[in-house]
C-alpha cells in the first residue's frame, strides 16, 4: 500500500495544556481509497500493483532492486536524494521512481545504460560533500552510502574543488543519538520520522542550498521515546548510536532474534552480541507488533545487563550476603521454609515485571504443590484478586490487537498514557490521528501524548459521567456516537487504583450499552493495555490469589523478579527468597538470592498485551553461576520435596499447552469470540455491582519512562536519559551558548 | 560571493602559520543556520505585535482557509521583522509560531530558508547592493566599494559603528534593466554611478530620503538615448473613425 502523506501538518499535539482548537478534518480525502490494480512492465517483466503505488514499489514487486536513500516505505515521500532514478519509456529524462506514481502500461527500465549513468552521477554529487572517513565512521559496514557507492558509484573522483568539502557543525540531540552532521546527505528521513511517527516536531532543516542542515535550530535535545529509530533510519553515519559508539563493527556481531520484555508490547528485536556481551539491540520488523520501531528503553537499556548483576547464589548471614553454592542456597531455602513454619497459603509467591512465562508456570505449580494459592503480582493491590478476573481472557487483554488500532475511528483512553506505557503502540495512534479523522477522548492524568485529545476528566467520576451520557456535546462525543469501530483503551494502572471496581463497573456498563459496536464478531473494542511484560502471561496461567489466600499473612515469600514490591508489605519475620538477575530492591529484602538470567540469556515465552505469545531467544550465556529461571524453580522443587513433573523445556511447554494452548501458539493472537467476551464483561459487572467510587484522580503509573525495571535502573544510558529528558537538566550542552556569537559570521 | 573573498584570504594567511593538513582555504557560509542565545537575541526577550499590527495579522490570517492558517507564516514574519527594527529575532519566530499554532521548528525552517529574513540586528538603513551578473557587468563592484568606503570602510555584512547602516550584497532584485542598483529598506536606487551612489548614501546619512528610482534622470527603464519606437503621438479614441463613431 502506498503511504503518501498529503500533509503532516496538524497543529502539534496539545501537550499538557489541553485540546487542539482545530477539530476539522486532517486530510482532503473523505474516504479511504480502494484502488484498482494496474499492470505495467518493469525490465520486460509484467507486474500488477494497486493503483497509486509508487513506481519504486512496482519495481520492487518485479524483483528489481532500486537504490535509494530518502525513500522509506513507512515515511512520507520526499524525493530529494534522486538515487532511485529509473528510465521510463517515452519520458525525456530519468524519473525518480519513489515520487512517480506507477502508470498502467508504462515500460520501465531499471538496468539500462541511462539509469546506470544517472545513478553514477547522483552518487558523484552525493560524495562531493561527503567525507571519506569510512574507517573511523561508526556506520561502516552497514552504511547505505558505502554499499551503494561500491555498487553504483564510479571508482574515481572528479572532485577538485579548491574550497574543500562542506562542513557542518554537530548537533547535540541528547544522550542517545550521536551526530556527525558533515556526513549528512540530507535525505530528511530523520526529520520525517520525528514529525510523523515520533510526534516531536523539533527536528527540521534550516538554511538552504549548500548550507542546508538538519537540526533543531535552537539548542534542544530530541525529547522523544522513539528517538533511537532515527539512528536506524539514517542511511549514512550522520546519526549513530551514542552508547554504542566505537564499540563494535557489524561483521563482528552475532544476531539473535528475540522479544523485548521491557514493556508489554512485545516488540520484536534483534540482539547483536559479541562473545558474552550484548553489544546493541535493534528492531526486527514485525508489522503486527512494532512495525519497524522500538522504544529507546528497549534499544538502549541493554547496558543495564552488565551492571548490578547477581552472579552467584547469596545467603544472608547476619547483615551480610555471603556467596554460596547452589546446593547450599537451595538447602538454605528448604531449611528456611521449614523453620518459618509456613504452610499452605502462608507460602507466598510474588511475580515481578520481568518474570517469563515458563518460570511463572513453574512457580505456580510449585506453590500449588505446597498447597498454596497465595500467588500475587508485584503491583499496588497485587495481593487482591484482580477486579477483572482471569476467567475470560478478553477481560485483561488488548483485544483490538495492535495493528487494528489504526482502524479505530474513536478512541477513549482511560487512565493510561500510551506514550510511556507502550511507546510503539502510541506511534500507531498518532499515525491514525494524522491520517484519518480519528478523535480521541482522554480520562486520566493529563499527558503529552503526541496527538491531540479531548480531556474528559481525571477520575472515575468522569468516566461514570461519560458512560451515563451526561456530558456536554463535543467533537469527540459526536464521533464516538457515530463510530463504527470505537476503541476503549484501559490502562493497567486502573486495576491498581482504589476505584478499580467502580471503574470496571462503569466500563462494563459502557460495553453493555455499546455492545453492538464495541464487541462484535469482527471487532472487540474493549482493550486493556498492560504495561508489564509478565502480566498477560500471569493472568493467562491464573497467577492470582484466591480470596482466602489474599487475607493470609505470609511466612515464606518467594520473589520472582519482583523489584517494585513495597518493603512494608513484607512481614519482618517472613523468610524471603529473591530470584532474579539484578541486585535491585527485591534482592535487598531477601534472605536468599538466587541468580536468574535476564531476557537476553534465556529462551522463554513472552505474552504481550494482546495475548500474543512470542518466543524470546538466548543471545548470550548467563553470567557466573546464574541459571535459567524455570530450572532454578525446578531444582528448588526437588529440594523442598515437591518435585515438578518436567525436566526440560519441551516438557514444560507441554505443561503450558495443558494450561492454555495459546501460551505456546507462537506469534499469533487468539480472538475471544464476542459471546464469551460479553459474558466476561457481564461477569465483571455482576462482581463489581454497587462498587463505590472514591473519586481519587487517576495517576500516571510511569513517571519516568526511562527507568521502570531493574535492567533500565541499572543502565547508565537510561540514567543519562532520565537526567536529560525526565528531569530536563541541560544535558551536555556545549558551553558555546555562554559566549556571544553573531549569526552573521 | 565577493563578501567571502576577504575572509578566504584572511583564513589562508592564518592557515599558513597554523599548518593545517588541508592546503585549501575554508569556505564559510554567510550566516549561521543555528541559533545561539545572545544577550540581544534569546527566547526571553519579549516580543508581541503592536495593536495595529495585531489587527493586520488577523487580517492576514483571515486571507487563508482556517485549517491552513500556517500559510500566513511568511507575511507574519515580515510584519514581525518590520516591527522589530528590521530583523527577525528568535522571539519573533516563537511569537509567530504561537500565533499560528504551528511547531516553532516549522517557523525556523522558513525564517532560515528565506534570505530576506535577517536573523541578526541591522542598522537603521539596510543597504543591499546587487552584485549578480547584469549589475556586475554594469559596474556593481565599484558601487559596492563606493558604498563601503562612504560608510567608513566597513565590509559587506557589517554594520557601521553608529548603527545607521548595514551593507550586504544581494542576488538579483529584478531591476536588471536599470543596473547597477541597490536597495535601501524597501526602495530601489537604480542606474547608479559612484557619484550618485555617494549622493544617495550621504542623503541617508543626513537622515533624508532621496527619491527612489533611476538616479540617471531616466523616468523608468526607457532607452537612455531617447525613444526609437512609438515616437509619434498615439491616436486617441475616435481618431480615424467614421464620423458616427467620432
Amino acid at each position: 500500500m502506498l503511504r503518501i502523506v498529503s500533509s503532516v501538518s496538524r497543529p502539534s499535539s496539545t501537550g499538557i495544556l489541553g485540546k487542539v482548537a482545530n477539530t476539522g478534518r486532517r486530510s482532503l480525502a473523505s474516504s479511504s481509497a480502494r484502488n484498482a490494480d494496474i499492470t505495467l512492465t518493469v525490465d520486460g517483466k509484467e507486474v500488477t500493483v494497486p493503483q497509486g503505488s509508487a513506481l519504486i514499489q512496482a519495481c520492487e514487486a518485479a524483483g528489481a532492486t532500486i537504490p535509494r536513500f530518502c525513500y522509506h516505505d513507512r515515511l512520507a515521500i520526499a524525493g530529494n536524494c534522486r538515487m532511485c532514478l529509473v528510465e521510463v519509456e517515452r519520458s525525456p529524462k530519468p524519473v525518480a521512481s519513489c515520487a512517480m506514481p506507477a502508470m498502467p502500461g508504462a515500460k520501465v527500465f531499471t538496468n539500462s545504460p541511462l539509469v546506470h549513468e544517472a545513478r553514477e552521477g547522483v552518487m558523484e554529487f552525493l560524495l562531493a560533500n561527503h567525507p571519506l572517513d569510512c574507517p573511523i565512521c561508526d556506520q561502516g559496514g552497514e552504511c547505505d552510502l558505502q554499499d551503494q557507492s561500491m555498487r553504483y558509484g564510479s571508482d574515481r573522483s572528479r572532485f577538485h574543488e579548491i574550497t574543500g568539502k562542506r562542513a557542518v557543525e554537530n548537533k547535540d540531540l541528547g544522550p542517545l543519538v550521536k551526530t556527525s552532521m558533515t556526513r549528512c546527505i540530507q535525505c530528511t528521513r530523520c526529520v520525517r520520522f520525528a514529525n510523523e511517527v515520533a510526534g516531536v516536531e523539533e527536528l527540521g532543516t534550516t538554511g538552504r542550498g549548500n548550507d542546508m542542515q538538519i537540526g533543531t535550530y535552537v539548542e534542544k535535545t530530541m525529547d522523544s521515546e522513539l528517538s533511537g529509530n532515527i539512528v536506524d533510519l539514517c542511511p549514512v553515519g550522520a546519526l549513530t548510536s551514542k552508547p554504542y559508539a566505537y564499540n563494535a563493527r557489524p561483521w563482528e556481531l552475532k544476531s539473535t532474534e528475540s522479544v523485548d520484555p521491557l514493556d508489554a508490547v512485545g516488540s520484536n528485536i534483534r540482539i547483536d552480541s559479541r562473545g558474552v556481551q550484548v553489544m546493541r539491540i535493534q528492531p526486527k520488523t514485525n508489522d503486527d507488533v512494532n512495525e519497524e520501531w522500538i522504544s529507546d528503553k528497549t534499544r538502549y537499556a541493554y547496558d543495564g545487563l552488565k551492571f548490578q548483576r547477581l552472579t552467584t547464589p547469596l545467603v544472608k548471614q547476619g547483615d551480610r550476603f555471603v556467596a554460596a553454592t547452589w546446593e547450599d542456597a537451595l538447602t538454605a531455602i528448604a531449611d528456611g521454609l521449614a523453620a518459618s513454619g509456613a504452610s499452605s497459603n502462608e507460602i507466598q509467591a510474588i511475580a515481578g515485571h520481568l518474570a517469563d512465562t515458563e518460570s511463572l508456570v513453574a512457580l505456580k505449580d510449585l506453590a500449588n504443590r505446597l498447597n498454596s494459592d497465595n500467588l500475587i503480582l508485584d503491583q499496588t493491590n497485587g495481593h487482591l484478586p484482580p477486579v477483572h478476573g482471569v476467567d475470560v481472557r478478553s477481560n485483561y487483554l488488548f483485544n483490538a490487537t495492535i495493528p487494528s488500532v489504526e482502524e479505530a475511528d474513536a478512541i477513549l483512553l482511560v487512565g493510561t498514557n500510551p506514550r510511556h506505557e507502550a511507546a510503539v503502540l502510541n506511534s500507531r495512534i498518532r499515525k491514525s490521528w494524522l491520517h484519518t479523522p480519528l478523535e480521541i477522548g482522554f480520562i486520566g492524568e493529563r499527558a503529552d501524548t503526541t496527538y491531540g485529545y479531548e480531556f474528559l476528566g481525571a477520575d472515575a467520576n468522569a468516566l461514570e459521567t461519560f458512560v451515563s451520557g451526561k456530558v456536554a456535546d463535543s467533537a469527540f462525543l459526536r464521533k464516538w456516537k457515530a463510530a463504527k469501530k470505537p476503541l476503549v483503551i484501559v490502562g493497567s494502572a486502573i486495576s491498581e487504583h482504589p476505584d478499580a471496581a467502580g471503574v470496571y463497573n462503569a466500563l462494563s456498563k459502557l460495553v453493555e450499552q455499546e455492545k453492538s459496536r464495541l464487541v462484535t464478531p469482527e471487532w472487540n473494542g474493549f482493550s486493556v493495555l498492560q504495561r508489564v511484560a509478565s502480566r498477560a502471561a500471569a493472568y493467562d496461567i491464573g497467577f492470582t490469589p484466591s480470596r482466602a489466600a489474599s487475607q493470609t499473612k505470609p511466612k515464606f515469600i518467594y520473589l520472582l523478579n519482583a523489584d517494585e514490591v513495597d518493603p512494608k508489605s513484607i512481614p519482618s519475620d517472613a523468610f524471603v527468597v529473591y530470584q532474579g538477575h539484578h541486585g535491585d530492591l527485591g534482592a535487598q529484602l531477601a534472605d536468599v538470592c538466587l541468580p536468574g538470567s535476564a531476557y537476553t540469556e534465556k529462551g522463554t515465552t513472552w505474552v504481550n498485551t494482546e495475548g500474543r505469545a512470542q518466543l524470546g531467544r538466548a543471545a548470550v550465556s548467563p553470567p557466573g553461576a546464574s541459571r535459567e529461571d524455570w530450572k532454578i524453580i525446578r531444582a528448588l522443587s526437588e529440594v523442598v520435596g515437591a518435585p515438578l513433573p518436567y525436566s526440560d523445556a519441551l516438557e514444560l511447554r507441554d505443561r503450558m499447552w495443558e494450561i492454555s494452548p495459546s501460551l505456546v501458539r507462537y506469534d499469533v493472537t487468539e480472538k475471544t469470540s464476542s459471546g464469551i467476551a460479553l459474558a466476561g464483561i457481564n461477569a465483571i459487572r455482576e462482581r463489581t455491582a454497587g462498587a463505590k467510587i472514591g473519586g481519587a484522580a487517576f495517576k500516571k503509573p510511569i513517571t519516568n519512562f526511562y527507568q521502570t525495571d531493574p535492567i533500565s535502573r541499572a543502565s547508565v544510558t537510561m540514567a543519562q536519559c532520565t537526567r536529560a529528558f525526565t528531569k530536563g537538566e541541560n544535558y551536555g550542552f556545549s558551553e558555546s551558548s555562554q559566549t556571544e556569537q553573531a549569526a552573521f559570521a | 560571493m565577493l563578501s567571502r573573498l576577504p575572509k578566504c584570504l584572511a583564513t589562508t594567511s592564518r592557515a599558513a602559520q597554523r599548518r593545517f593538513i588541508s592546503t585549501t582555504p575554508q569556505r564559510k557560509s554567510d550566516a549561521l543556520f543555528v541559533h545561539r542565545d545572545t544577550t540581544y537575541n534569546n527566547p526571553k526577550v519579549p516580543f508581541e505585535f503592536s495593536p495595529e499590527n495585531s489587527k493586520r495579522a488577523q487580517e492576514i490570517i483571515a486571507r487563508y482557509p482556517a485549517q491552513y492558517k500556517k500559510a500566513a507564516v511568511i507575511p507574519l514574519l515580515d510584519l514581525g521583522q518590520r516591527q522589530n527594527k528590521g530583523w527577525t529575532s528568535i522571539s519573533v519566530m516563537n511569537y509567530v509560531a504561537n500565533l499560528l499554532e504551528m511547531p516553532p521548528m516549522r517557523v525556523y525552517e522558513v525564517a532560515t530558508f528565506y534570505t530576506m529574513f535577517n536573523r541578526e540586528p541591522i542598522g537603521k538603513n539596510f543597504v543591499q547592493v546587487c552584485t549578480t551578473t547584469p549589475c556586475m557587468l554594469r559596474g556593481s563592484t565599484e558601487i559596492l566599494n563606493t558604498v563601503c568606503q562612504q560608510l567608513g570602510g566597513i565590509k559587506p555584512g557589517e554594520t557601521t559603528k553608529d548603527g545607521k547602516f548595514t551593507v550586504i550584497e544581494v542576488e538579483c532584485q529584478g531591476a536588471c534593466s536599470n543596473a547597477p542598483m541597490l536597495v535601501v529598506g524597501d526602495d530601489f536606487y537604480e542606474d547608479l554611478t559612484p557619484e550618485t551612489t555617494k549622493k544617495v548614501i550621504d542623503a541617508f546619512a543626513r537622515g533624508e530620503k532621496p527619491k527612489p528610482g533611476p538616479q540617471s534622470g531616466r523616468h523608468t527603464s526607457e532607452n537612455s538615448a531617447g525613444f526609437t519606437a512609438l515616437t509619434s503621438k498615439p491616436y486617441g479614441p475616435g481618431e480615424f473613425c467614421s464620423p458616427e463613431f467620432q
